[in-house]
């Protein structure tokens, strides 16, 4: 058995008795033990479930008809609700917290028949953009142990880029899948608003959160999307659409190029996407400069309307029901206080008074509504775009893994390295981060983005692109960067 | 009351939908299980969980803004209403801020002189209750049942319209009728299924702008709305008079004291910070949704007066008292519609079922008397098989007993003695029993007839119609 292995490959395999699910699962549990205290990208692994699931799949692969991802190994991350298991979102106000049902994504996998191994570490309630937020520490990039893996589905992206798990679910709000895709050069999507149920995601920014899969390839990313999209009543924002197909391979996309957003983009960063740019033409592909208008305001906007929906999702969390309550209080306004004090971190609280003050009276007009507006004007330009071209390539983050710790300056500098991935999610559009080469033995990945539900198209566009090259199977050394 | 001193009433009426399940969460709504039986995932706020939208309460919502003539918004919004406290589970409630379902409409209102009185309803939204805070069960704790939390209200307002406490409890009882003859409520009052929010100012006669106004909030029946406005319209006048100033607050009525009291301002601040629920769409009723709600619509209360006097030529006080309850109406329809004689089927259910059932505390709900039966009743008189004081006899019976009509009068032999010749025997037994009176009613004392027509009823039993009694009386002692 080997760490890095696709879907259709494990298909067989169990499907020709090559190894059984339980051996297989058993195998990626073996090398969590090893390797994920220097990781770090497991909350929780469930052993005992995990190989019960196995053991039910394998008799399921014992007959005629097994679902698609029977026996295929899967680690949910930290905000998808799990029956029986803890569901923390990497805070302390949810630390023991056990939900009392499965998330719809959780089911779906379920029911295609895929084991979950565990419950991958992510920044605390999906804030932030280098996993440094999470009250069960920081993630470290399996490239280089001293590096983030981005976030906020870090867990998510170093299980996989460690050869942890060949499949992982993550969620994206402003970039979550994206960026941690890209920092540990893995593939990872970022489906169209509504595709994906939120129904037992826990919500972080109701109008941006979507989930979608991270994996090892473009074509392991579809096959885990067809068992986690479709229409769920339980989730009103829900889209009633079909399920993603792939266009054909002789498909020619027109590809739109945002010119100035590499314009200030790090020149070896824009060198690799570049160099994918002239494959895609090599393919047959079309390459069109478009523009993409008031993108500069996307950050700001986006962290007003993340920040404000996050300070009413969050205010579920008081202590009265479930999750953290402070040991002793006076009242009921000191037990509030108290048990919001101590279970938030640093960052979840920054973004809750960010986000009340942008809704109070007095200050709704000019920051909550004026986001609204830009975000309305994002959206216009990039459907714009797309009466012009089919897809559009974009970088997805402005560097490669840094340093743990590394940004010091405060929470904008964080924020920036959002400001390739928060324009689609503003837009509600779909987008698929690969990689596309190396700086200085860092992964980078770039974006291929699409107009509402066409995930098919750019799905389609990044397999084309990962039949020509082989950066996603490139893999770090566990071997030498856990035990120097 | 200093009489030139006019009061200035809005109410705001929170009705409780009669729908099965909450207004986002599939649970079911029935009163009087034991706590947090009735709160799913969504009713618990548990994390992920998400609101869907009942379509019952939306369709519930609509009839109440096609009865009062309103626009109903093409496309509405739900938002959340932010503020902590331990029933409310989420942080927030689910409501609608500046785009509700029910736009503005007009609300007939019956006065007590008989009147009626066209009161504007400013808009009515829908949005979820919230739990309840169980102060009284544990000796250091409070306790959170959240079986109501998310039970569907909706929530009407008025326009200031309304100019006395009077009006504004006769308000509130219309508000009650329509949205029970509607069928969407209840309307059971005891168990909260209506609440009532009363805004009032005082200004001089003739003044043309508003006064500062207080508001009393969750009064649960019509007459504690009349004597809490009338205290609260006393209290701002006297203020007024010794040269004070009213302070928007909000007041809450003291039954017992039959005072309004100020209420401790709330400790959080008032900011609600409403913004769109990003977690529901915007609602958009299509104009066949409308249609499909109008088909279904019962007749309304002012078609149904105008039927009840064009079809059975009752006077209009007459139809406006009929048709002021659903339930009198059917009744009343019912009776008729068994052949009953119109004017005497409304004769008896205002007069003789209204006193019963008023002694009894009941409703035109809950009236033990079958349509069948008063129409049975109604036609016994009118082929003269019963004296009126027989049918009132009957009519107590039926009252307490299932029998038919006709049973009844067989058994008990209730029958009016009609036959004229028994009747005869009947009255020459008694002026043969009685020379004296005959001579006196014979000299012309004819107080002294009444008592010999007595006599006769006595004699048989209450059967005989009095009139005939007399008449016949008086023929065969010649007079």
């Amino acid at each position: 058995m080997k760490p890095y292995i696709g879907v259709r490959e494990l298909r067989s395999d169990l499907q020709a008795k090559k190894y059984s699910a339980v051996e297989l699962a058993q195998f990626y549990l073996d090398r969590i033990a090893r390797f994920n205290d220097r990781i770090n990208c497991f909350i929780t692994v469930d052993t005992e479930s995990c190989l019960e699931r196995a053991a039910a799949a394998d008799r399921k692969l014992a007959t005629s008809n097994s679902p698609s991802l029977c026996g295929i190994p899967i680690a949910h991350k930290d905000l998808f609700c799990t029956a029986g298991v803890r569901t923390t979102c990497a805070s302390n106000m949810l630390r023991s917290f056990i939900a009392p049902y499965d998330a719809t994504v959780v089911k779906r996998t379920s029911d295609a028949g895929a084991v979950s191994l565990g419950k991958t570490n992510m920044d605390e309630f999906a804030m932030g953009s280098s996993n440094e937020t999470s009250c069960f520490g920081v993630v470290r990039n399996p490239w280089n142990l001293q590096r983030v893996p981005g976030g906020s589905s870090g867990g998510a992206a170093a299980s996989v880029s460690a050869g942890m798990t060949p499949l992982a679910t993550g969620s994206d709000t402003g970039g979550s899948i994206r960026q941690p895709a890209s920092l540990c050069g893995v593939t990872g999507l970022k489906p169209t608003y509504g595709r994906v149920s939120r129904f037992g995601m826990i919500a972080f920014a109701s109008s941006l959160d979507q989930g979608g899969p991270l994996a090892h390839s473009a074509v392991d990313v579809w096959e885990l999307l067809t068992e986690m999209e479709g229409h769920d009543p339980r989730d009103s924002t829900s889209a009633n659409i079909k399920k993603t197909e792939l266009a054909g391979f002789d498909r020619t996309f027109v590809i739109g190029y945002p010119e100035s957003l590499f314009d200030g983009l790090d020149k070896n960063i824009a060198a690799c996407i570049d160099v994918a740019r002239k494959q895609f033409e090599a393919l047959g592909h079309k390459i069109e400069v478009v523009e993409l208008p008031h993108i500069d305001a996307a950050v700001a906007a986006y962290y007003v309307l993340s920040s404000a929906e996050a300070s009413t999702n969050l205010a579920r969390y008081d202590g009265v029901r479930y999750g953290h309550r402070t040991e002793s209080s006076v009242d009921l306004l000191d037990m509030y206080c108290r048990t919001r004090t101590e279970g938030f971190g640093l960052e979840v609280k920054r973004r809750i008074l960010t986000g009340t003050y942008s809704l109070s009276v007095g200050y709704f007009d000019a920051y909550y509504l004026k986001a609204q507006k830009i975000r309305r004007l994002v959206r216009d330009g990039f459907l714009e775009a797309f009466k012009k071209v089919d897809l559009i390539l974009a970088p997805v983050s402005p560097t490669t893994a840094f340093e743990i710790k590394s940004i010091k300056k405060g929470p904008i500098e964080m924020y920036r390295q959002d400001l390739y991935t928060i324009p689609v999610s503003l837009a509600g559009l779909p987008a698929l981060s690969l990689p596309c080469g190396f700086v200085e033995d860092l992964p980078i990945g770039m974006q291929l983005i699409g107009p509402h539900f066409s995930e098919g198209d750019v799905l389609t566009g990044g397999i084309a692109f990962q039949n020509e090259t082989d950066w996603h199977d490139r893999h770090p050394d566990l071997e030498t960067t856990c035990t120097s | 009351m200093t009489s030139n001193w006019e009061p200035v009433v809005g109410i705001e009426v929170h009705v409780q939908l009669a729908t099965r399940s909450k207004i986002f969460s599939t649970t079911s709504v029935e009163f009087g299980a034991a706590p947090n039986v009735r709160a799913n995932l969504i009713d618990l706020a548990m994390p992920g969980a998400l609101p869907v939208l009942n379509e019952e309460a939306v369709t519930m919502a609509v009839k109440f803004g096609l009865a009062i003539n309103a626009e109903i918004a093409e496309t509405c919004v739900f938002d959340r209403k932010n503020y902590f406290y331990p029933d409310l589970p989420k942080g927030y409630q689910i409501s609608q801020f500046d785009s509700p379902i029910v736009g503005r409409g007009q609300l007939a209102v019956l006065l007590e002189d008989g009147s009626v009185r066209e009161i504007g309803i400013t808009r009515a939204h829908l949005e979820e209750d919230a739990g309840k805070s169980v102060h009284d069960r544990f000796a250091e704790s409070t306790g959170i049942d959240l079986n109501r939390a998310g039970t569907p209200l909706l929530e009407i307002v008025t326009e200031p319209d309304m100019r006395s406490a009077a009006e504004a409890a006769a308000c509130f009882r219309q508000i009650h009728s329509l949205v029970s003859w509607l069928d969407i409520c209840d309307g059971n009052l005891a168990e909260g299924s209506m609440r009532c929010d009363a805004n009032v100012s005082v200004r001089k006669v003739g003044d043309e702008t508003f006064g500062e106004r207080t508001e009393i909030k969750n009064i649960n029946s019509f007459r504690f709305v009349e004597r809490a406005l009338n205290y609260e319209i006393e209290r701002q006048i006297d203020v007024l008079e010794r040269g004070g100033e009213i302070v928007r607050e909000t007041r809450q009525y003291d039954a017992d004291r039959d005072v309004t009291l100020s209420m401790r301002s709330k400790e959080l601040s008032d900011d609600y910070r409403y913004f769109p629920d990003p977690d529901l769409l915007p609602l958009r009723l299509s104009s066949t949704f409308l249609e499909t709600v109008r088909s279904t619509m019962p007749e309304l209360p002012e078609q149904k007066l105008e039927r009840f006097v064009s079809d059975y030529t009752l006077a209009p006080p007459v139809a406006v008292r009929l048709t002021r309850d659903h339930n009198i109406a059917t009744f009343y329809e019912s009776t008729v519609e068994l052949g009953a004689d119109p004017q005497q089927s409304a004769n008896w259910l205002l007069g003789e079922v209204a006193a019963a059932l008023n002694r009894e505390e009941r409703d035109y709900s809950d009236v033990p008397v079958s349509p069948k039966q008063l129409a049975d009743l109604i036609a016994r008189i009118q082929d003269k098989t019963l004296s009126s004081s027989l049918a009132k006899e009957v009519f107590e019976r039926i009252w307490s007993s299932d029998d038919p009509v006709d049973e009844i009068i067989e058994r008990r032999g209730l029958r009016q003695l009609s036959d004229v010749e028994e009747l005869r025997a009947l009255i020459q037994r008694i002026i043969e029993e009685h020379p004296d009176q005959v001579e006196q009613v014979r000299g012309g004392a004819t107080k002294v007839l009444g008592y010999l027509i007595g006599q006769v009823m006595k004699a048989s039993q209450g059967k005989a119609d009095p009139r005939q009694v007399n008449e016949l009386l008086k023929g065969m002692l010649n007079i």
